[in-house]
């Protein structure tokens, strides 16, 4: 939760993680955080390893560290979630610097906070090398309905438009001396929901005919099928599963 | 508030997960029938996915727009009660489920895994009994506008803090920490009828400003409009405005709109 999500999440390169077809990348996002998720937590070691598996997996795809740590800062709210579990959680309690901590609070805590960052730096991995239209394309490729689809690749496409679309009633509201300081300026904020809604819908209702008038019967074309060969297949497949080693061994250790 | 990924369990993620897929199954079929237009004009599931996925670029967007509220602090609205009073349940699980799978798939807000979660929370949960309590209270209270702006603050105030005990109920049964659920519940509601009570403000007042000016898009309301239905009866000469509509962008489509009205209305009547 919090403020606008920073776009553009997409870097471009020429690696061979870039190439890859987007349902490979997604379907191995997938099950690297599954993997991730069911390993105990008493294995903290496991995590460790996991985090260089992404390593590898980002130097692979030429991503800079910088751009991904910088981009697990959306993870902000939940750290200071997890903060709180010591203090409220049950069990035994351990003397921290002074504090007495819920012994399970503290390992709830890192639970969350491993496999959460964990999580967030692979979809932010998988978002920074694949482009939004296809990982659409990739989440069809797997079987979601193509109406979903649908849906999803116009709310991508118009997001920008609706989003621009609010920056400049925001500029005009600025631009006639109304700054929203507190509670009693939500009517006016509200009047600008509500005609970013009409305005939306509206402009739903123009596309919808455009599309008519171009042929538009309920699908999409599909112009540029992507086909995964074996050996796509099996280098996406890499990462989940040098991950489900680390989980068996952290299971069984 | 998206669920990260390790929060809950694996069983139960995959537990809610299998109910989400279900859930935009079916709100698939009936956004098709609530964005249909009437059952006699033809227009089926083509007028779906555009209007859909406008309306999901608008939550979208309006989850950006921050509404201060006091010493520097700002919310901002989450949308789900909003989308059912003014496209309908199915289309608003719709939407609210595809911004999550965005947010999530590309912004790596929420966890993957708790994608289900996340989306039986805010969407199957918040938009339904957000419609439902939204209905009810038009069917009781006077006809008219205040009564829209009065029952869709009641639905958004209901709405956020029943997420939270659908939450609560998830967590009680796949938490992966040991916390009393008493507390999580506390918590969970305390914090969420706080965050209700500004979603509440907003939704009315922004389903307000629709119905100001396009009453026929708040799709809870469309039984209301009652007067353009006996006008156009009557000779068929084009309706007198229902609702006041301002000069400017919208005269046109409204003025097309109450066209279609009329239309519709000497179909149903004839």
């Amino acid at each position: 939760m919090g403020v606008g999500h920073a776009h553009r999440l997409y870097r471009h390169g020429p690696s061979p993680v870039h190439r890859l077809p987007p349902h490979c990348k997604i379907a191995a996002v997938l099950c690297f955080v599954v993997v991730v998720v069911s390993t105990p937590r008493e294995a903290v070691w496991a995590f460790g390893l996991y985090a260089l598996l992404l390593a590898a997996a980002a130097l692979a795809a030429r991503v800079p560290a910088r751009f991904l740590l910088g981009r697990l800062l959306i993870e902000v709210p939940f750290v200071a979630f997890a903060v709180l579990m010591p203090f409220v959680a049950n069990g035994p309690y351990v003397d921290v610097l002074g504090l007495s901590l819920s012994e399970p609070g503290l390992w709830g805590a890192w639970n969350i906070l491993a496999k959460g960052t964990l999580g967030v730096a692979a979809s932010v991995l998988l978002a920074a090398t694949t482009e939004l239209r296809e990982l659409l394309l990739g989440l069809q490729r797997l079987r979601m309905p193509p109406l979903l689809v649908q849906i999803a690749s116009f709310m991508i496409r118009y997001g920008d438009v609706v989003g621009d679309e609010m920056r400049r009633m925001r500029i005009a509201r600025a631009s006639r001396g109304f700054e929203a300081r507190g509670v009693r300026h939500w009517g006016v904020l509200a009047q600008s929901a509500g005609a970013l809604f009409i305005r939306s819908y509206e402009r739903g209702e123009r596309v919808h005919l455009a599309m008519l008038s171009r042929g538009y019967a309920g699908t999409m074309p599909v112009i540029d099928e992507v086909m995964a060969t074996r050996a796509q297949w099996s280098y996406a497949a890499a990462l989940p599963a040098a991950a489900l080693a680390v989980c068996v061994m952290g299971w069984t250790l | 508030m998206h669920v990260p990924d390790g929060f809950i369990d694996l069983p139960v993620s995959a537990a809610t997960g299998a109910v989400a897929a279900v859930a935009v199954a079916v709100s698939l079929r009936g956004a098709r029938r609530e964005l249909g237009g009437g059952p006699g004009e033809g227009l089926g599931g083509e007028r779906a996915a555009p209007l859909a996925g406008l309306v999901a670029a608008f939550i979208f967007a309006a989850q950006m727009l921050n509404f201060p509220v006091a010493a520097g602090t700002s919310g901002h609205l989450l949308g789900g009660a909003l989308a059912a009073i003014l496209v309908g349940p199915y289309t608003g699980v719709l939407c609210v489920s595809v911004v999550l799978l965005m947010q999530g798939v590309l912004f790596a807000d929420g966890g993957l895994t708790a994608l289900g979660v996340n989306i039986t929370d805010m969407a199957v949960v918040a938009v339904p009994v957000a419609y439902v309590v939204f209905r009810g209270l038009v069917k009781m209270l006077p006809r008219g506008r205040g009564a829209v702006t009065a029952a869709s603050f009641v639905a958004a105030l209901v709405s956020v803090p029943a997420a939270a005990v659908a939450f609560t109920g998830l967590y009680a049964l796949g938490g992966t920490t040991d916390v009393e659920i008493g507390k999580v519940f506390a918590a969970m509601v305390g914090v969420h009828v706080l965050i209700g009570i500004g979603e509440a403000v907003i939704t009315a007042l922004t389903v307000g400003a629709v119905m100001a000016v396009r009453p026929d898009l708040v799709y809870g309301a469309r039984d209301l409009r009652a007067p353009l239905r006996l006008a156009s009866a009557t000779a068929g000469a084009p309706a007198p405005a229902g609702a006041p509509v301002p000069a400017g962008a919208t005269a046109v489509p409204a003025a097309r709109r109450q066209a279609q009205d009329n239309q519709d209305n000497k179909e149903a009547s004839a």
